[in-house]
């Protein structure tokens, strides 16, 4: 499955060489032409059926995860790091990561829980205060193994069963599948797809990306948080699994143009599938670089709802992924062949 | 003017839905026999004046603050988040008017103290008695302004939306009295969106238009209130303040300057302002391309981002008069 095979490969912000590598084999053995620009994002050519004129549509998703940095080692082997993007310090502790590009195993450990004093106990152990062991002796021991500067990435074992997809990097690599998948498709229509670098760290691909593609318009298609959790008020939730793909209103980022929102929920009612909103108004997407870019894009955003996001295993529903697909899908060719009047 | 003024304050226009203050602009544009277009974001662009060396957008930005409604549960009532500066504090009884006409009311949950006050503890009230009522009315996404009709004391204004609606009145009255003949340049007017959220719409608009200089019609805060919360020297009814900098530009010194000598050639009275806090369009005009030297005319306001802003006419006057004389001049 792409979701889970997509999980599994480590990709950190601007470490995305091997996730960049397996979409390009993809897109090579279906037969799409693609290139990456200098920042590292992989732009997808999709060729219609017949020769029907691009409409300015670009879709995009990210490639890149939050993860860490090795940024010094002790005289002891352990090694000190910093963190890449937006990662909860809680999520962190006994966690399995792997290191720099021969996957070298670790595990982020810290002071043992009865050595701690009251307040270390009390509160999440900041990051300067955790570091990751990879069994090394000494100094000179991790040296033969990993540097300053390498990257870290979650390590944990992608796995799906009928409804459910676990793994860490959901975000986004269910939206780099999704993607792929209607990439697969057959449309009469051309399109430009781009697969973004260093999301998690500013929205910093993206904007570039928009730059070169010029578009009129723009859909990103994302992964979300889902806060639909027991300890939760419902207004709290944000997003709920099983609740259909999520299309943002506002984030911190970007308003999504009122003509793609609406068409949106226009093609999802004609389709009879479940959508919901995103309804926490903060964080940021590509959609916000996107539709700043150049002279300006009307851009919006799709998601798949995800529990436990930015951590080192998360989880969506299947079905939620699907809707999106079929409705990014919908809104696609709804553009092409009704037009869409920014 | 004054009507104007009344209109499009009390107009509906959050940051992302300008669309009715556009619609605004538009019928007078109309009147004016005036050719202008709409970009992708919805900023409106009217183009005057020859074909000359120099270009200059002039930006006021139609947007306001408001909230979007994020939840509604079974009881009817709503959450929401905000859209832009939004003072959690001063919501408490306030009412808000959606696009479609509904109105609410903020209410507050019970706080152990006050600190505690916060988006997650505020709701809205639109008079629903359960979730279907309130849904066949609003939904998730919609968004809300302060309900707040225009009022007038003397020389004195009140209203919401001041910011910036009194910059986008000020630009309309400084087009109908500037004859294209008038115009040493070629002057961009420039009615932007999305402001409140990040200086979002002018940043495009100016990638696209190339102008030589930017100016940005907006509100400033004053300092003349009793222990105001805002240091600035900035007062009501002192004329309209030039800009020298705030936390998104430092005004460029040959507009700055210009600007001076313009206000006391016509003797148009004028401050300096100096905002510690805040920004404008010409925050994300002046780093365009390969930069744009850019600067600022205030309009001082009290009470910013509140259901009752201030102005005085007065200074809404000299402003226009600044404007028209400052555009008249070859930069």
């Amino acid at each position: 499955m792409l979701i889970t095979e997509l999980s599994q490969i480590p990709g950190v912000s601007g470490d995305e060489t091997r996730v960049r590598n397996f979409i390009k084999e993809k897109l090579a053995l279906w037969g799409i032409k693609y290139y990456t620009d200098s920042l590292g994002n992989l732009y997808a050519l999709k060729e219609g059926r017949e020769n029907k004129q691009e409409k300015g549509l670009m879709l995009s998703a990210h490639m890149d995860e939050v993860g860490l940095m090795v940024s010094s080692i002790e005289k002891s082997g352990h090694l000190r790091f910093y963190k890449v993007g937006g990662i909860n310090e809680k999520a962190l502790i006994a966690k399995p990561v792997r290191i720099g590009a021969n996957n070298i195993t670790g595990v982020i450990g810290a002071k043992a829980v009865h050595l701690q004093k009251k307040e270390e106990r009390e509160k999440a152990l900041e990051v300067e205060k955790l570091y990751i062991d990879i069994g090394a002796k000494s100094k000179e021991d991790a040296e033969k193994a990993v540097k300053v500067g390498d990257y870290i990435s979650f390590y944990s074992e992608a796995s799906s069963s009928e409804n459910i997809v676990k793994g860490k990097a959901l975000d986004n690599r269910a939206g780099c599948a999704a993607l792929l998948e209607i990439l697969q498709r057959d449309f009469p229509f051309s399109f430009t797809a781009v697969f973004t670098v260093q999301e998690e760290v500013g929205l910093r691909g993206a904007g570039v990306a928009a730059y070169r593609v010029n578009p009129r318009m723009a859909l990103v298609i994302e992964t979300t948080g889902a806060v639909d959790i027991p300890e939760a008020r419902e207004q709290d939730y944000s997003t709920s699994l099983g609740a259909g793909p999520a299309f943002t209103v506002k984030d911190e980022s970007v308003i999504t143009h009122p003509r793609i929102l609406e068409r949106l929920i226009e093609v999802a009612e004609v389709q009879k599938r479940p959508y919901q909103f995103r309804r926490y108004g903060g964080s940021f997407t590509d959609a916000g670089a996107i539709s700043l870019s150049g002279s300006g894009a009307a851009a919006g955003v799709i998601s798949t709802p995800c529990r436990y996001i930015h951590a080192p295993v998360s989880l969506l529903f299947l079905e939620d992924w699907k809707n999106l697909v079929e409705i990014t899908d919908a809104f696609i060719r709804s553009v092409h062949e009704k037009g869409l009047e920014i | 003017m004054n009507e104007l003024i009344k209109k499009l304050c009390e107009s509906f226009g959050p940051a992302g839905r300008e669309d009715k203050v556009r619609s605004l602009i538009v019928e007078e544009l109309e009147k004016l026999n005036a050719q202008f277009f709409i970009d992708t974001l919805g900023n409106l662009i009217v183009t005057k004046g020859n074909q000359a060396d120099k270009k200059i957008l002039v930006a006021a930005h139609m947007d306001e603050i408001g909230l979007m409604v994020t939840f509604i549960d079974e009881n009817g009532f709503l959450r929401f988040t905000n859209i832009g500066g939004v003072f959690k504090n001063i919501l408490l009884g306030t009412k808000v008017l959606f696009e479609n006409g509904t109105v609410g009311v903020i209410g507050q949950e019970k706080l152990k103290e006050p600190k505690e006050l916060d988006f997650d503890k505020l709701y809205l009230d639109i008079g629903a008695r359960t979730r279907k009522e309130a849904q066949a009315k609003v939904k998730i996404g919609d968004t809300a302004v302060f309900l707040a009709p225009l009022s007038q004391e003397g020389r004195r204004v009140m209203a919401k939306s001041l910011d910036n609606r009194i910059g986008c009145a000020v630009v309309l009255e400084a087009l109908k009295r500037l004859s294209p003949l008038s115009l040493p340049n070629e002057v961009y007017f420039v009615f932007t969106v999305q402001e409140e959220v990040g200086l979002r719409g002018a940043k495009p608009v100016s990638y696209r238009l190339k102008p030589d200089y930017g100016l940005a019609v907006d509100v400033t805060r004053v300092g003349d209130t009793p222990e105001p919360e805002f240091k600035t020297s900035v007062s009501l009814g002192k004329g309209p303040a030039v800009k020298i900098k705030d936390s998104s530009v430092i005004c460029h010194p040959r507009v700055t300057g210009l600007m001076i000598e313009v206000a006391e050639k016509n003797n148009i009275p004028y401050q300096l302002e100096v905002l510690e806090k805040g920004g404008t369009d010409a925050g994300a005009i002046h780093l365009t391309r390969e930069g744009i030297p850019s600067g600022v005319l205030s309009v001082p306001c009290r009470y910013i981002h509140t259901p009752a802003e201030m102005v005085d006419l007065d200074d809404v006057e000299n402003s226009v008069s600044l404007l028209v004389e400052l555009l008249k001049n070859s930069w």
